[in-house]
């Protein structure tokens, strides 16, 4: 973003070409997860509490060492455990750090009534603006990944922002600089996207993973968050992360063609009353019909 | 409802009480709220009317509540006028002859008790839109405690039943204030003439005058 700004395009007194002019430069970012080199540590959770300034609140415990059941409106980032039976390694135990994807085809954003409550930056973020948030959850139904959550204090919606302060300034996300064993990365997307692959094939032809694979949901237009999974053909064992999200078909008739279709209707109900009195006027009553005396009808 | 003196002695006909012109004006005002900031949150074109309602989030917080008003309103309005509504065997022939109604040639039309079958219309209209709106309003107002997919359905729910109600608004409003000259002014201070009595509700004004003069 800001550094979109500050290309430079042109320089005085500057003898030659512009550095870096005619390179077509990447501004879309993107957060690659790496569930194979998870270790589980939860640095990234602590992290992302710490930066955003929430503190730990009670966590419950469900016989795994998952911190808590699901995200929530003050815990953008959790690491699902989840114990897994793979055909030849047996018994694996799967995390997987889950946060918001910053889908290409938002559905929060899609859902939202809300002026300016949710905007998508041009390097791919997808941001809750909480001042013009109403709070009325029609992002929490857009979402296929269960991700916004409601604050019943805020009376607003939360989630995961990818750092996006951070990132305007330059630095990675609070989680990526958190990580020990480098299972986070950071980057554009097309690099990301690279490197996963390359992670990817990696595994299939050396560690004996033959369906590992890279997640980058094509139903939502791909997204600015991707993972490394062992099992990219069994993303659901990760935790329920979704084989083909979509946003809810539901939100889609109800936000595009039922509402043209609704306001065509509304106005044509209001024309159609308004040519009825030109071509008929009103309804009015002689007094002298019944015979009756006194008042104006 | 007969005991009710409906011949008022300045010679007009009462036909709606106080207590029937407070609980519609009661159902009026909650409806328009909700329909106000309904379409704020309808469309980011009318975004503005939620300002004018309060603001966005005051708009937000009291929609589902003028939501629980407005059904406290239609409940009333059903245990005063449920009897009134009953479709009867003769409706057959007004809907038959909606075309004279509709081009005002009311000479031709079959006389109607006290609402005529357009009104019994908008009344279960109202009733029926206004129960799935309140069943998917709830769903809508908790997402939280509520499966993806209800939620979802829900809100189609809730805007085509709006729509179907607006769509009754429009002609409830139309027909109350512009074109049916005398109905606007029955549903403010209550009366009508007898004329108008005699032309819109003959059934109706026909058993009135009876009742009273059998009582005499």
């Amino acid at each position: 973003m800001s550094q979109a700004t500050l290309e430079i395009r042109r320089i005085s007194g500057h003898a030659g070409s512009v550095p870096g002019a005619g390179f077509n430069r990447e501004y879309d970012v993107c957060k690659l997860i790496d569930t194979t080199t998870c270790i589980g540590c939860k640095a990234c959770e602590v992290a992302c509490l710490e930066w955003n300034g929430y503190t730990f609140t009670e966590t419950t415990f469900n016989n795994s060492y998952q911190t808590m059941p699901d995200t929530a409106w003050n815990y953008w980032n959790l690491i699902r455990f989840n114990e897994y039976e793979h055909p030849q390694h047996g018994m694996m135990l799967l995390m997987r750090k889950d946060q918001c994807m910053h889908c290409e085809e938002p559905g929060c954003l899609v859902a939202c009534p809300a002026d300016g409550a949710i905007v998508q930056y041009a390097n791919g973020i997808v941001d809750f603006q909480q001042a013009n948030c109403i709070g009325c959850g029609y992002c929490m139904t857009g979402c296929p990944f269960n991700i916004p959550k409601f604050s019943p204090t805020a009376r607003k919606v939360f989630k995961c922002t990818l750092c996006s302060d951070r990132v305007s300034q330059g630095l990675e996300p609070a989680c990526i600089k958190s990580c020990p064993t480098g299972c986070l990365h950071f980057g554009t997307k097309s690099d990301m996207k690279d490197l996963a692959s390359a992670r990817a094939a990696q595994l299939r032809e050396h560690s004996s993973f033959p369906n590992a694979g890279v997640y980058d949901p094509a139903g939502v237009g791909g997204a600015h968050v991707i993972y490394v999974l062992h099992d990219a053909t069994n993303p659901e064992a990760y935790g329920g992360l979704p084989s083909n999200p979509r946003i809810p078909w539901t939100v889609q008739l109800w936000k595009k063609p039922l509402k043209w279709l609704g306001n065509f209707a509304i106005v044509a109900g209001a024309l159609g009353v308004f040519a009825h009195y030109l071509r008929f006027g009103p309804k009015t009553v002689k007094e002298d019909e019944a015979g009756a005396e006194g008042g104006k009808s | 409802m007969s005991s009710e003196p409906y011949l008022l002695p300045n010679g007009r006909v009462l036909r709606y009480t106080f207590r029937e012109r407070l609980i519609h004006w009661f159902a009026g005002v909650s409806y328009v709220y909700l329909l106000l900031t309904g379409l704020a949150f309808w469309s980011p074109w009318l975004f503005w009317l939620a300002f004018v309602c309060g603001g966005d989030t005051v708009s937000r917080e009291l929609h589902p509540w003028f939501g629980v008003l407005f059904t406290v309103a239609v409940i009333l309005m059903y245990r005063m006028w449920g009897r009134d509504m009953k479709e009867t065997p003769h409706d057959k022939s007004w809907w038959e002859n909606i075309g004279h109604y509709i081009r005002n040639q009311d000479e031709l039309m079959p006389s109607a008790d006290r609402f005529n079958p357009g009104q019994k219309l908008l009344f279960w209209g109202f009733f029926v839109n206004g129960l799935l709106l309140l069943i998917t309003g709830v769903i809508l107002w908790f997402p939280q405690s509520v499966p993806l997919f209800l939620r979802g359905l829900a809100g189609i729910v809730h805007a085509i039943c709006a729509l179907l109600t607006i769509g009754l608004f429009i002609i409830h409003v139309y027909m109350g204030t512009a074109m049916e000259r005398g109905a606007f002014g029955s549903v403010i201070r209550g009366d009508v003439s007898r004329a108008w009595a005699a032309k819109h509700h003959r059934t109706w004004f026909e058993n009135i005058v009876r009742d009273s003069t059998s009582r005499r």
